[in-house]
């Protein structure tokens, strides 16, 4: 099997993948008692809402209806924010990635350095007095973390903005360099809540890679035919060692994706999660499924991703998966 | 604080000191397993926190001096700081933040085990049964799993318990045990997959042993030490979802206390009351590290690395 035989199937088994979580959530939250009304709305206006919105037909017409729009690309109108679904998500989703993509790179950034020091200095003081730290930032909640630094940080020292995503005042758009230097510093909470616990459950993971492959044979020759401790490190340590840490990052994904979630809602970041939360109980269906699908689809390409990553850093996977697909087509 | 309270939580924390220590005496001395689990000094210290929490969470009336739900003054006695009579507190509406956490050690443990024996037991009978029987079975939950696993959870969670109003405590836990066994099949899918080709699970088979007792005698034994781990990481992971849910608003009802909703119900009067948000996220941690650490000793007993010892 070819590169691309193997892309292609794996890209279709994701697709399915998407497909089930959406037929799956919007299952369960038309399963759900009760309307999508307010509970002070008169019957006789929620009865009509409800024809018009065409939540009273039954659950295989709507889905069928659903699945025919998503097909033209169209997600739907919103309940709450009456205003197309699609349109809600444009204005909040680059406020999410912004955030997790600042908390990735803190993430791996630190939590790969940690690591490689950890391992290079193992069983000593500095790996020891780091190794209990990573343990412990590793298993701070984050919507805990966040109001503690949101504390210190915001309310006591007055270093950072307490929450938001700019200053409404300033710089409501973002339209001169001041006002995306406004937006780091709003930024730096939320991400460092986000990135901190990530890269200490990051250094922890690649301390382990590390000392697993200290252990081969290659590196033991390395080090008998005088390579500098340096060289081996980098290039037969940890070159090894990122194979993992491939691994590791298409799994990152729905740990910022529920991080989001609690992290926007403290720091009133007008992201993503922040969204779909308000979606989930105000029984807004479209924003719910909209919401779900795009979270899945992040969490299905993550994996995609680091499985294709693997596939080029490892020449030997390919030959694994070409010889898989031999035994299965003979 | 009343004597008799100090005195409960002395005897608690001695008494967890004392069976860690009588434990850690006893692994030592028996075999390989125990020296390599009990290695790290983190492991020791983990399994003493776990046992001391286990133990408040058990004589909770002894060591609370106040009713936790109770308020005790709405006028006079909110958001007081820590004090000898109100160890770590009192909250906005004016209960006493010790005996909160005291009694929201039973909730958060008790949906934390819960919930991660269903995961779990969930788990593992699904990979046991994919990996043993293979063919279009494994096929079928396998493809079941990868959906699963792209499931976000927080959202389905949410969902089952915003728009069910009036959700039983059970139903929560059983909900978010069976949201959390993706992972844990996998892992034990392909543990049984190596283990059914080694020679005494077939021997077992060849001696005519029917497939249920050849994976419960010999096949799952073997696979203990996985299992182990992912039920202690799973313990953590169901505390700390339901803590979010609860702070999120919907997870344990009020006014009972978990550790999450105390954290929800102190956020408000963060500035003027930090205790009442710091304690409990303060359990929280403690509970997740040292289950973390606890792992982190299985994990090294069952996979010894020359170069670390």
């Amino acid at each position: 099997m070819t590169g691309s035989a193997w892309l292609l199937r794996r890209l279709a088994a994701s697709l399915a993948i998407i497909f089930a979580v959406v037929t799956f959530i919007f299952i369960l939250i038309h399963l759900a008692p009760g309307k999508p009304c307010s509970e002070n709305l008169e019957p006789r206006i929620c009865d009509l809402l409800t024809h018009q919105f065409g939540l009273d037909q039954p659950l295989a017409v709507q889905y069928g209806r659903y699945l025919v729009e998503l097909a033209h690309g169209n997600l739907g109108m919103s309940f709450s924010l009456r205003r197309p679904v699609l349109d809600a998500l444009v204005e909040t989703v680059p406020f999410t990635l912004q955030l997790a993509g600042a908390a990735l790179a803190l993430d791996f950034l630190l939590g790969l350095g940690l690591g490689i020091y950890q391992a290079v200095r193992v069983n000593r003081l500095p790996d020891v007095a780091l190794g209990n730290a990573t343990l412990f930032v590793y298993s701070l909640p984050t919507f805990w973390l966040a109001p503690i630094l949101l504390l210190i940080f915001g309310e006591k020292l007055r270093w950072f903005p307490v929450g938001g995503a700019s200053d409404p005042i300033f710089c409501p758009a973002v339209t001169s360099l001041f006002c995306v230097a406004d937006r780091l510093w709003h930024l730096v909470l939320p991400a460092t809540t986000l990135g901190v616990v990530g890269a200490a459950g990051t250094a922890r993971f690649q301390r382990a890679a590390m000392l697993e492959v200290a252990n081969q044979d290659y590196v033991r020759t390395a080090r008998a035919k005088g390579v500098p401790e340096r060289q081996i490190v980098l290039r037969h340590q940890l070159r090894n060692a990122l194979l993992s840490f491939i691994t590791r990052f298409g799994l990152a994904f729905p740990f910022l994706l529920t991080g989001a979630v609690l992290v926007e809602t403290v720091f009133a970041w007008p992201g993503m999660g922040r969204l779909a939360f308000n979606a989930i109980l105000t029984r807004d269906y479209p924003l719910v499924t909209a919401s779900a699908l795009i979270a899945s689809t992040v969490v299905v390409a993550g994996n995609l991703l680091a499985d294709i990553l693997l596939g080029v850093a490892d020449p030997r996977l390919r030959v694994q998966a070409a010889a898989e697909a031999d035994i299965a087509t003979a | 604080m009343t004597l008799g309270n100090w005195l409960a939580l002395f005897v608690a924390l001695v008494t967890a000191a004392e069976v860690v220590r009588a434990l850690r005496h006893r692994a030592l001395r028996r075999d390989q397993w125990g020296r390599r689990f009990f290695r790290l000094r983190t492991t020791s210290w983990g399994l003493g926190i776990l046992m001391f929490l286990v133990i408040v969470a058990l004589v909770a009336p002894l060591i609370a001096p106040f009713d936790p739900n109770r308020q005790l003054d709405i006028v006079h006695l909110t958001n007081q700081p820590p004090s000898w009579t109100f160890l770590l507190g009192t909250d906005p509406l004016s209960r006493d933040v010790w005996s909160r956490v005291v009694y929201g050690a039973r909730v958060s443990l008790g949906i934390g085990a819960l919930g991660a024996l269903v995961a779990v037991a969930l788990g593992t009978l699904v990979g046991a049964i994919a990996g043993y029987y293979r063919r279009w079975i494994d096929a079928a939950l396998m493809r079941g799993v990868d959906v699963g696993l792209a499931l976000p959870r927080i959202f389905i969670l949410l969902m089952a318990v915003a728009l069910w109003d009036g959700l039983p405590f059970a139903a929560l836990v059983i909900a978010i045990g069976l949201t959390s066994w993706f992972g844990t099949s996998r892992l034990v899918r392909a543990e049984v997959l190596s283990l059914r080709q080694r020679d005494f699970v077939v021997a077992a088979r060849a001696l005519g042993a029917g497939s249920s007792r050849v994976i419960l005698r010999h096949v799952l034994p073997n696979a203990a030490a996985p299992i182990i781990v992912a039920a202690a990481l799973g313990v953590g992971n169901v505390l700390l979802l339901e803590a979010a849910l609860s702070f999120l608003g919907i997870g344990v009802p009020p006014p009972d206390a978990s550790w999450g909703n105390m954290i929800a119900d102190g956020a408000p009067g963060l500035y003027t009351a930090p205790w009442s948000t710091f304690f409990p996220g303060l359990a929280i941690s403690l509970v997740v590290m040292s289950l973390n650490a606890v792992a982190d000793g299985v994990r090294d007993a069952m996979n010894p690395r020359e170069d670390t010892t």
